[in-house]
C-alpha cells in the first residue's frame, strides 16, 4: 500500500512536473504564417521562415507555422492561430492586410505582426521596408555595370509598392550615370501578374532587344522569366528579395535583398521581452533591413570601383547626405 | 518605329503565338470530331506541369547533400528533355481520355467535363508540386539540357544583306526553339490529315453526321477516341512549350494564364480550319506582344493607358465573336454525345 502510494506520489509529482514545464513554453507560442508561394519560395517566404527558424535556435523555443494553400484561408488561419493562443502572430504579405483588420480588432489581447502593410491597430506592428534605398544601391551598380548605357526594370503587378522600387531603381541609375537610358515593364495589372514567368522572360527579352543589358525585376514568380531571360542571353539580372545570385551564377550581377527575416525575427524575440510595440516600423538601410547580395556567386562581377561608390552611397543615404524619393510618399517620382 | 523594332515586334509575335497555336490546332480536332473541349487550358497546364517535373528530375545534376527544397536529379543528358516532352504529352492525353470517357462513352457533357478538367489541373498540379518539392507549387527552375533552345537557322547571318528579306529571315524566322517551328510545321499537316486523309474525312463526318458513318460501317466512338487524343497530344505540346521553351524554364501554379480560352476564342474565330487557326493566333500573338511592348501609348491627343493595352485581347475576342467574323458555324453533331440505339 505504501509503495503504491509513493508511486502514486510521484507519478503525480511526475505529472504536474511536466505540466509546469510545458506551461513555461507555453506561455510564450510564436507563430508566424506564411503567403501563398510557401515557405520554401527561396523568396520572401523562405526568409521569413529563416528568420523565425534563426530565432528559434538560439532561444530554444518552438515556433508554430502554416502554410495557406488558398485566399480564402487567410483569416481562417489567423484565427484559428490566435483562438489556440499563439502569441505573437506574425504574417508576411501585403495581401493579410484585410484579414489581418478583422482578426486583429477580435483578439486584442494578441499581438500581431504584418509585413509589407499597414495596419492601423493597437495591438499591430506594421513593418515596412525602404526598398526605395536598396533599389537605388542596385540601380547604381546596374548603371556602372552595363556597357550600353541602358538598363531595365521589370516590375510584377503595378501597384504603388513596386513602383517603389522602380523609382528607387532609376534614382540610382541616374545617380552613377546620368545618360542612362531605363526601360520600365509592368507586367500586369491583376495578381496573375506575379506568376507569369513566360511574359516576364518576354518583358525582358523586349529590353535586351533595345539594347538593355542588366535588367532588374521586382515581380515575385514572374521574375525567374527575367533572371533566366537574362541569363540565356549573356546578360545579367538582379534578384529581389532574397539573395537570388546562385539562380544563375554569373549571370545576376546581384540582389536586392529584403531582410524579412530581421523583420520576423525582431518580433519574436521583442515579444519574448515584452518589448513588443505595436505601430509603424521602418527597415532601412541604417537598420540593415534592406541591402545588397554579394557571395562568391556574383564577387567576380562588382569591380573594387563599383563596390567603393555603393559603400559610399550607402553610408550617405544613412547620414542622410542623399535622399532617395519614396515613390509612396506622393504617388510620383521625379526621375524616369 | 524603325524596321529593326518591328522584326521584333514579329519575333516576340510568334513566340507568343505558339502555345496559342498548338492549343488552337488541338481544338480544331477534338471539336471536329464533334467533342466540344474548353479543357485545352487543363490539358496545357497538367502538360506543362508533368514536362517541368520530369525535366526538373532528369536533367538537374545529382547531389550528395541537397539542403531543404534542393533537389537531386538524375543528370540525364539530351534524353532529359525527350523525357519530359513525353511526360507532358503523356499527362495532357491522360486528361484528354478522361474527358472523351465521360463524353463519348458515358455520354456526359462535354462543356462540364470540360470545366471539370481545368480545374483539376489547377488544384492538381499544384498539389502534386508541393509534395514533391515544397516550393509553393513551382518546381525547380529547368537546367538547359531540359529546355529548348534558340536556334539560329543556317544563311541567317549571310542573307542579312539583302533589304527587308534578310534582316525578317534573319530575325523573325531564325532564333526561335525548335518548338516554335514544330508548331508552324503542324499547320500544314492538321489540313493535309483533315482534308487529304481518309482518316481526315471520317474524323470530320462524325462532328457533322456520325448516324451517316456508323451506317458506312465505321465505329464511331474509336474515331472520336483518335481525334480526342490528337488533341491531347497538341495540347502536351503547348503546355511543354510554356514551361521547357519559354524563360519561365520550369513550371508555376496557373503559369497557362487564361492561353487555353484565348484559343478556343481563335478557333472560333477561324471557323474550325487549319490555316485560318494560324492568323488568328498570330493576331492574337500579335496583340499581346504589343500590349506587353507599348504599355501606354501616347497618339497625340491623349495616351493609351496600360490597361486597356493589357484588355485588348479580351476586348477583340469579344468584338470579333459578337459578329464581325461573319456567322461561325460550329460542326453540326459538336456537343451531342452520339447514341446508336434508342
Amino acid at each position: 500500500m505504501n509503495i503504491l502510494k509513493t508511486l502514486v506520489g510521484a507519478a503525480a509529482l511526475l505529472g504536474s512536473a511536466t505540466l509546469a514545464l510545458a506551461d513555461g513554453h507555453a506561455d510564450f507560442k510564436p507563430a508566424v504564417i506564411f503567403d501563398l508561394g510557401g515557405k520554401f519560395d527561396r523568396s520572401f517566404n523562405q526568409a521569413s521562415f529563416e528568420g523565425a527558424t534563426r530565432f528559434s535556435e538560439e532561444f530554444d523555443v518552438e515556433f508554430r507555422e502554416f502554410e495557406i494553400q488558398s485566399d480564402a484561408q487567410r483569416e481562417q488561419a489567423l484565427r484559428r492561430f490566435a483562438e489556440q493562443g499563439n502569441n505573437p502572430i506574425v504574417v508576411a504579405g501585403f495581401a493579410y492586410g484585410s484579414a489581418m483588420e478583422t482578426v486583429a480588432a477580435e483578439f486584442p489581447d494578441t499581438s500581431f505582426a504584418i509585413i509589407d502593410m499597414v495596419v492601423d491597430l493597437p495591438n499591430v506592428r506594421s513593418v515596412v521596408f525602404n526598398e526605395h534605398e536598396g533599389s537605388f544601391l542596385v540601380g547604381m551598380m546596374a548603371a556602372m555595370k552595363s556597357e550600353t548605357g541602358k538598363v531595365g526594370f521589370v516590375g510584377g503587378m503595378d501597384i504603388p509598392l513596386i513602383r517603389k522600387f522602380a523609382c528607387g531603381y532609376v534614382q540610382g541609375v541616374k545617380a552613377a550615370n546620368p545618360d542612362a537610358e531605363v526601360f520600365q515593364n509592368m507586367t500586369g495589372t491583376t495578381g496573375a501578374a506575379w506568376n507569369d514567368p513566360v511574359k516576364g522572360g518576354e518583358l525582358a527579352k523586349g529590353q535586351m532587344d533595345q539594347g538593355a543589358d542588366v535588367v532588374y525585376h521586382a515581380a515575385g514568380g514572374t521574375g525567374r522569366g527575367v533572371l533566366q531571360a537574362a541569363a540565356d542571353a549573356g546578360k545579367l539580372g538582379i534578384g529581389v528579395d532574397s539573395n537570388q545570385n546562385y539562380l544563375h551564377p554569373g549571370n545576376v550581377l546581384t540582389s536586392m535583398l529584403k531582410r524579412v527575416d530581421v523583420a520576423v525575427y525582431n518580433a519574436f524575440k521583442d515579444s519574448m521581452e515584452g518589448n513588443f510595440t505595436a505601430g509603424f516600423s521602418v527597415l532601412g538601410l541604417a537598420e540593415d533591413g534592406v541591402g545588397y547580395a554579394v557571395d562568391e556567386n556574383n564577387e567576380t562581377l562588382i569591380s573594387e570601383d563599383m563596390m567603393k561608390a555603393v559603400e559610399d552611397a550607402k553610408a550617405k543615404i544613412i547620414s542622410g547626405d542623399i535622399k532617395v524619393h519614396n515613390y509612396m510618399d506622393d504617388n510620383s517620382c521625379p526621375a524616369s | 518605329m524603325d524596321l529593326a523594332e518591328l522584326y521584333q515586334l514579329l519575333g516576340t509575335t510568334l513566340r507568343l503565338a505558339t502555345p496559342l497555336l498548338f492549343a488552337c490546332l488541338a481544338g480544331l480536332f477534338s471539336e471536329r470530331a464533334g467533342i466540344f473541349d474548353i479543357g485545352l487550358e487543363g490539358k496545357m497546364l497538367a502538360a506543362a506541369f508533368a514536362s517541368a517535373a520530369v525535366g526538373a528530375y532528369a536533367g538537374l545534376p545529382p547531389l550528395a547533400d541537397p539542403f531543404p527544397g534542393q533537389l537531386s536529379g538524375w543528370g540525364l543528358g539530351w534524353p532529359a528533355a525527350l523525357l519530359a516532352v513525353l511526360a507532358g504529352i503523356g499527362a495532357s492525353v491522360l486528361m484528354a481520355l478522361l474527358h472523351g470517357f465521360a463524353s463519348i462513352t458515358l455520354r456526359g457533357n462535354q462543356l462540364i467535363s470540360g470545366v471539370a478538367i481545368n480545374f483539376l489541373a489547377a488544384g492538381a498540379t499544384v498539389l502534386i508540386g508541393v509534395t514533391l518539392f515544397n516550393l509553393g507549387g513551382q518546381t525547380p527552375n529547368l537546367p538547359d539540357v531540359s529546355r529548348f533552345k534558340e536556334i539560329t537557322l543556317p544563311l541567317a547571318e549571310t542573307l542579312r544583306g539583302i533589304p527587308l528579306v534578310g534582316p525578317f529571315y534573319a530575325d523573325v524566322i531564325s532564333g526561335q526553339n525548335l518548338l516554335v517551328y514544330v508548331g508552324l510545321a503542324t499547320v500544314p499537316l492538321t489540313w493535309w490529315i483533315l482534308f487529304r486523309t481518309r482518316f481526315g474525312l471520317r474524323l470530320r463526318a462524325v462532328g457533322e453526321n456520325p448516324g451517316a458513318v456508323d451506317t458506312a460501317g465505321i465505329n464511331v466512338a474509336r474515331q472520336r477516341y483518335a481525334a480526342v487524343i490528337l488533341c491531347g497530344v497538341l495540347c502536351g505540346l503547348g503546355g511543354c512549350y510554356l514551361s521547357m521553351a519559354t524563360a519561365a524554364a520550369g513550371f508555376g501554379d496557373e503559369m497557362t494564364a487564361g492561353r487555353g480560352f484565348i484559343a478556343l476564342a481563335a478557333l472560333i474565330f477561324a471557323k474550325w480550319r487549319p490555316w485560318y487557326a494560324l492568323s488568328a493566333c498570330l493576331l492574337f500573338g500579335l496583340l499581346e506582344a504589343i500590349s506587353a511592348k507599348y504599355q501606354s501609348l501616347d497618339i497625340g491627343l491623349f495616351e493609351i493607358p496600360v490597361q486597356f493595352m493589357q484588355a485588348l485581347p479580351y476586348i477583340l475576342t469579344v468584338v470579333i465573336l459578337a459578329g464581325f467574323v461573319g456567322k461561325a458555324i460550329p460542326p453540326k453533331a459538336g456537343g451531342v454525345p452520339y447514341v446508336k440505339e434508342r
